[in-house]
């Protein structure tokens, strides 16, 4: 293997000022400019999530109106789906991708500058719609009809715009990752070679360009219902409200498996390094990412078991939707068996991908738990699913976004981050998440719809120390802000290899790693 | 030395939350701890099936768990274990896909029956429509002629925090659903405008309540007793407002209950035929008002600037009183403005016209009798 040249650095490195970040086509500026996108929607969706947890606080109406409230719960859900964890995990794609498999760039680096300038515009359109007349968006992250459309507020058009925004900027993404995996590859990296990372975020390419359409699709059908008189969702003109769930589902489910699946890469490469002992099963993960991803097609209903579907339809969508537990669980097993008898230290990163795997596997459980579709007659629209998802998405997906950046920081800025603060936030984190949404089970099996901003009297307690918890977990992530300026600032210089155990080729480049990585390709044994 | 004391500190306080957790679990709240038992065949089933699956995951998360600790534990480099090589291994591979599969096959069977179970509404003794509205519920008793909405009583007071909560906050309603006990009774589910979900958790289920199509479900009750739920599907802006009280009670009761509702139908067109003086109307109206139309355009007639219309000055309501009359009794299409015609009566329509058209400052000073009402018809 040949490490990166660097010999031409003062050539072709970067243009300075703001022109640098608007026309760049480098895909680690285009990585950094989506991962700080991503912090800023944290940062704008988490602020929103404080309002909830304050509202809920105490019984009764406290901090904002009930509209308001729905407005909160809509706008909190939309920005961290596809404000935060999606454009986090592009981030990391860009950063990651091009150096794991030994290519100069991404396929398609013009295209690469568009996907990410498409979304700040997406993204302002839609938090303006919170100082349009009418209020923003007050129908829940899921936008079913015909709230969302005879019953919405004028901005909703401009909710939709930004959707199918949203929605381009991820399609060309995705487009983007398989040309580079399928192009770019260093000579002798062949397909079962590539580190696990690309693995699961090339399969999820194919998601995001098979759904992403689904999700245009269903929005334009909601935008010529409200203004072209089409009655697509509305009974009184022919159509149905649960059409809309259908094909809303139909992109739904898949999209979770979006935000999650990049994340199982990125744990599949961090424990290994810190067990320093290769993976269990390799290919067994390949194959498993693969079957949860086409089983992630046939299962879209389980949201609806309580819509009035026929019988022999619960059925079938809950048979399919526990079958996923069987890859899932391949997964975990793989993850504990590449742990068992390794060499491990505990530096932050294996901390938080240690924490993904326990916390996860939690979320995974109650998840089968809502599949059996007689139970989950109890279960929906509570706070037990509100338990569920978070669980799987905040002590998933972005506890190993946080494990990613503390994995790959001092690859990126040359320095090392402050262990001592990584563990304290890891710790602070990990506690107060659980004080935050572990409560969420118990609300919720108790009777707590989700989605209300006034409860009654018996969910107080639970509630109150929720929401403890969730002021203690937002203070948390400013703090992440605090370790990852003072690492870009100064640090202890980080070495190439950077951790003891690490392998693949992003670890042969220096750190930083230059400008332009493997411009003369490496040869893979 | 500082990470320890801070690792100390740390503990101590997640040993404090978890202490505060048990602490309540004593202290009687056990009930917000799990999911109800409930009261029906129905609900002890989906309930039994719950803590089954519910052990399974614990029996197998702790299996996991237990391995994962063991081997964070001992595997460390710190303790100078030194990295096996192994990696790969069909027969291992074959094994743990296979043990759960097997685990999911045990779930499914009971779960099949159970669902099979909550779904049979054939043979039923009786049969209730519920309609969802923005925000309560309408019940049609549809053997008995009876109907009747059903609306949240809690004072705004309580909500705003003004007053104290009292113990059924937010789970009390003027007009609950009655319903006998030992008679197999099938719910028809429908809305009126947005998608509602009706569910009382004692029963064991929840259905939708979908404009344009009719769901069903179906329940058998063997203890008279008072069972209260919520709306769970996100439906606007007063979602949570909107609870459901059923009462069961023995055939007699059930019946006296029934006789009741009919002598209070009868009552109520008699007060129709009167010819009301202002004062009674504004009274009443006010009353009508705070149920059907505060939650939108607000106790002080101010509506929502850009979401609900203000009543206070209005040209409607302080125009001529056909076009107020049409507004109220026929709604507005693609807004959330009802057509109250078919949910209120004469005497409660000509009561609060009357009251918007004298309340927040307006001065029509003129009045609707209810005899104005049945004339248009």
């Amino acid at each position: 293997m040949s490490t990166a040249t660097t010999h031409d650095e003062h050539h072709h490195g970067a243009p300075s000022g703001i022109m640098r970040w608007i026309t760049t086509t480098n895909h680690k500026d285009i990585g950094t400019l989506y991962l700080w996108f991503a912090f800023i929607m944290l940062m704008v969706g988490g602020a929103m999530a404080m309002v909830i947890r304050a509202e809920l606080f105490q019984p009764g109406l406290q901090v904002v109106d009930p509209n308001f409230f729905n407005t909160m719960t809509t706008m909190h859900g939309l920005i961290m789906v596809f404000g935060a964890i999606m454009p986090a995990m592009v981030g990391l794609a860009n950063w990651q991708v091009p150096m794991m498999i030994g290519a100069p760039d991404m396929a398609l680096p013009r295209m690469n500058n568009w996907s990410f300038w498409i979304l700040p515009f997406a993204g302002t359109m839609l938090v303006s719609t919170l100082f349009m007349e009418g209020g923003g968006p007050a129908f829940g992250w899921t936008f079913y009809a015909p709230l969302s459309t005879t019953f919405a507020p004028e901005s909703t058009d401009f909710f939709i715009f930004a959707v199918h925004m949203l929605g381009f900027s991820s399609i060309m993404g995705a487009i983007n990752i398989i040309a580079t995996v399928l192009n770019m590859r260093a000579p002798g990296m062949t397909l079962m070679k590539m580190p696990l990372f690309v693995w699961t975020w090339f399969i999820t390419a194919f998601l995001l360009i098979a759904v992403m359409p689904v999700l245009a699709g269903v929005v334009t059908m909601m935008l010529t219902d409200r203004n072209f008189g089409t009655s697509f969702f509305d009974a009184a003109g022919g159509g149905d409200p649960v059409l809309f769930q259908h094909v809303f589902w139909f992109f739904g489910h898949p999209e979770v498996y979006i935000m999650i699946l990049p994340a199982f890469g990125v744990i599949s490469q961090i424990i290994p390094t810190f067990a320093r002992k290769p993976l269990f099963g390799y290919s067994s993960m390949v194959y498993a990412t693969a079957s949860i991803a086409f089983l992630s097609f046939i299962v879209w209903a389980h949201h609806m078991f309580t819509t009035g579907m026929p019988v022999a339809g619960e059925l079938y969508f809950m048979y399919a939707t526990i079958m996923i537990a069987v890859p899932t669980a391949v997964k975990v097993f793989n993850w504990t068996a590449t742990m068992w008898r390794g060499a491990m230290t505990f530096e932050t990163p294996m901390l938080w991908a240690i924490g993904f795997v326990f916390l996860f596997t939690i979320g995974g459980f109650t998840g089968l738990m809502m599949g059996v579709a007689p139970v989950d007659m109890q279960y929906h629209d509570t706070y037990f699913i509100v338990a569920h998802f978070h669980y799987v998405l905040v002590t998933g997906a972005l506890f190993a976004i946080i494990a990613a950046v503390y994995f790959w920081l001092p690859k990126w800025t040359g320095h090392m981050y402050n262990e001592k603060l990584g563990k304290i936030h890891f710790w602070w984190s990990t506690i107060s998440v659980n004080v935050l949404f572990f409560p969420q089970h118990f609300i919720g099996l108790a009777g707590m719809p989700r989605r209300i901003p006034d409860y009654s009297l018996q969910f107080a307690d639970w509630n109150m120390i929720s929401s403890l918890g969730g002021f203690a977990f937002g203070i948390a992530q400013l703090f992440f802000l605090y370790i990852i300026i003072k690492t870009i600032k100064g640090g202890e210089k980080a070495t190439d290899q950077v951790w003891e155990g690490a392998e693949g080729l992003e670890w042969t480049v220096p750190s930083p790693a230059p400008y332009h990585t493997f411009e003369t390709a490496p040869e893979v044994r | 030395m500082f990470a320890r004391k801070l690792k100390c500190a740390l503990c101590g306080l997640w040993g404090t939350v978890i202490l505060l957790g048990a602490g309540n679990a004593i202290a009687g709240y056990t009930d917000t701890l799990n999911l109800r038992e409930g009261v029906t065949d129905i609900s002890h089933k989906v309930y039994d099936l719950h803590m089954l699956i519910f052990w399974l995951c614990v029996v197998v998360c702790i299996g996991v768990f237990a391995v994962l600790i063991y081997s964070l534990m001992t595997h460390r480099k710190s303790k100078g274990a030194v990295p096996a090589t192994f990696h790969e291994s069909t027969t291992v591979e074959i094994i743990w896909t296979t043990i759960p599969f097997l685990v999911l096959v045990g779930m499914a069977i009971p779960a099949t029956k159970t669902l099979l179970a909550l779904e049979d509404t054939r043979d039923a003794d009786m049969s209730i429509k519920v309609t969802g509205y923005q925000w309560k519920w309408k019940y049609d008793y549809l053997d008995d002629d009876i109907s009747f909405f059903s609306v949240l009583t809690t004072p705004r007071e309580q909500i705003d925090g003004s007053a104290e909560k009292g113990e059924n906050y937010l789970l009390e309603v003027d007009n609950p659903i009655v319903v006998p006990i030992n008679k197999k009774i099938r719910f028809l589910i429908t809305s009126n405008d947005v998608i509602h979900s009706w569910w009382v958790p004692d029963l064991g289920w929840k259905q939708d309540a979908v404009p344009g199509f009719i769901n069903d479900g179906w329940t058998e009750l063997s203890e008279p007793g008072t069972y209260r739920g919520k709306c769970a599907e996100l439906c606007g802006k007063d979602h949570g407002f909107m609870p459901i009280v059923l009462i069961a009670k023995t055939e007699e009761d059930y019946q006296q209950w029934v006789t009741d509702q009919k002598a209070g139908a009868a009552a109520a067109a008699e007060a129709a035929m009167q010819i009301w003086t202002m004062d009674d109307l504004v009274a009443r109206g006010e009353s009508v008002y705070n149920t059907n139309c505060a939650a939108c355009h607000q106790a002080n007639g101010q509506g929502i600037p850009g979401v609900f219309p203000a009543i206070a000055g209005s040209a409607i309501a302080t125009g001529d009183v056909a076009g107020h009359m049409d507004i109220v009794m026929n709604g507005k299409t693609g807004t959330a403005m009802q057509a109250f015609g078919a949910q209120l009566n004469d005497v409660d329509l000509a009561a609060v016209m009357t009251y918007q058209r004298n309340a927040f400052g307006n001065d029509a000073g003129d009045m609707v009798q209810p005899s104005d009402i049945a004339a248009t018809r």
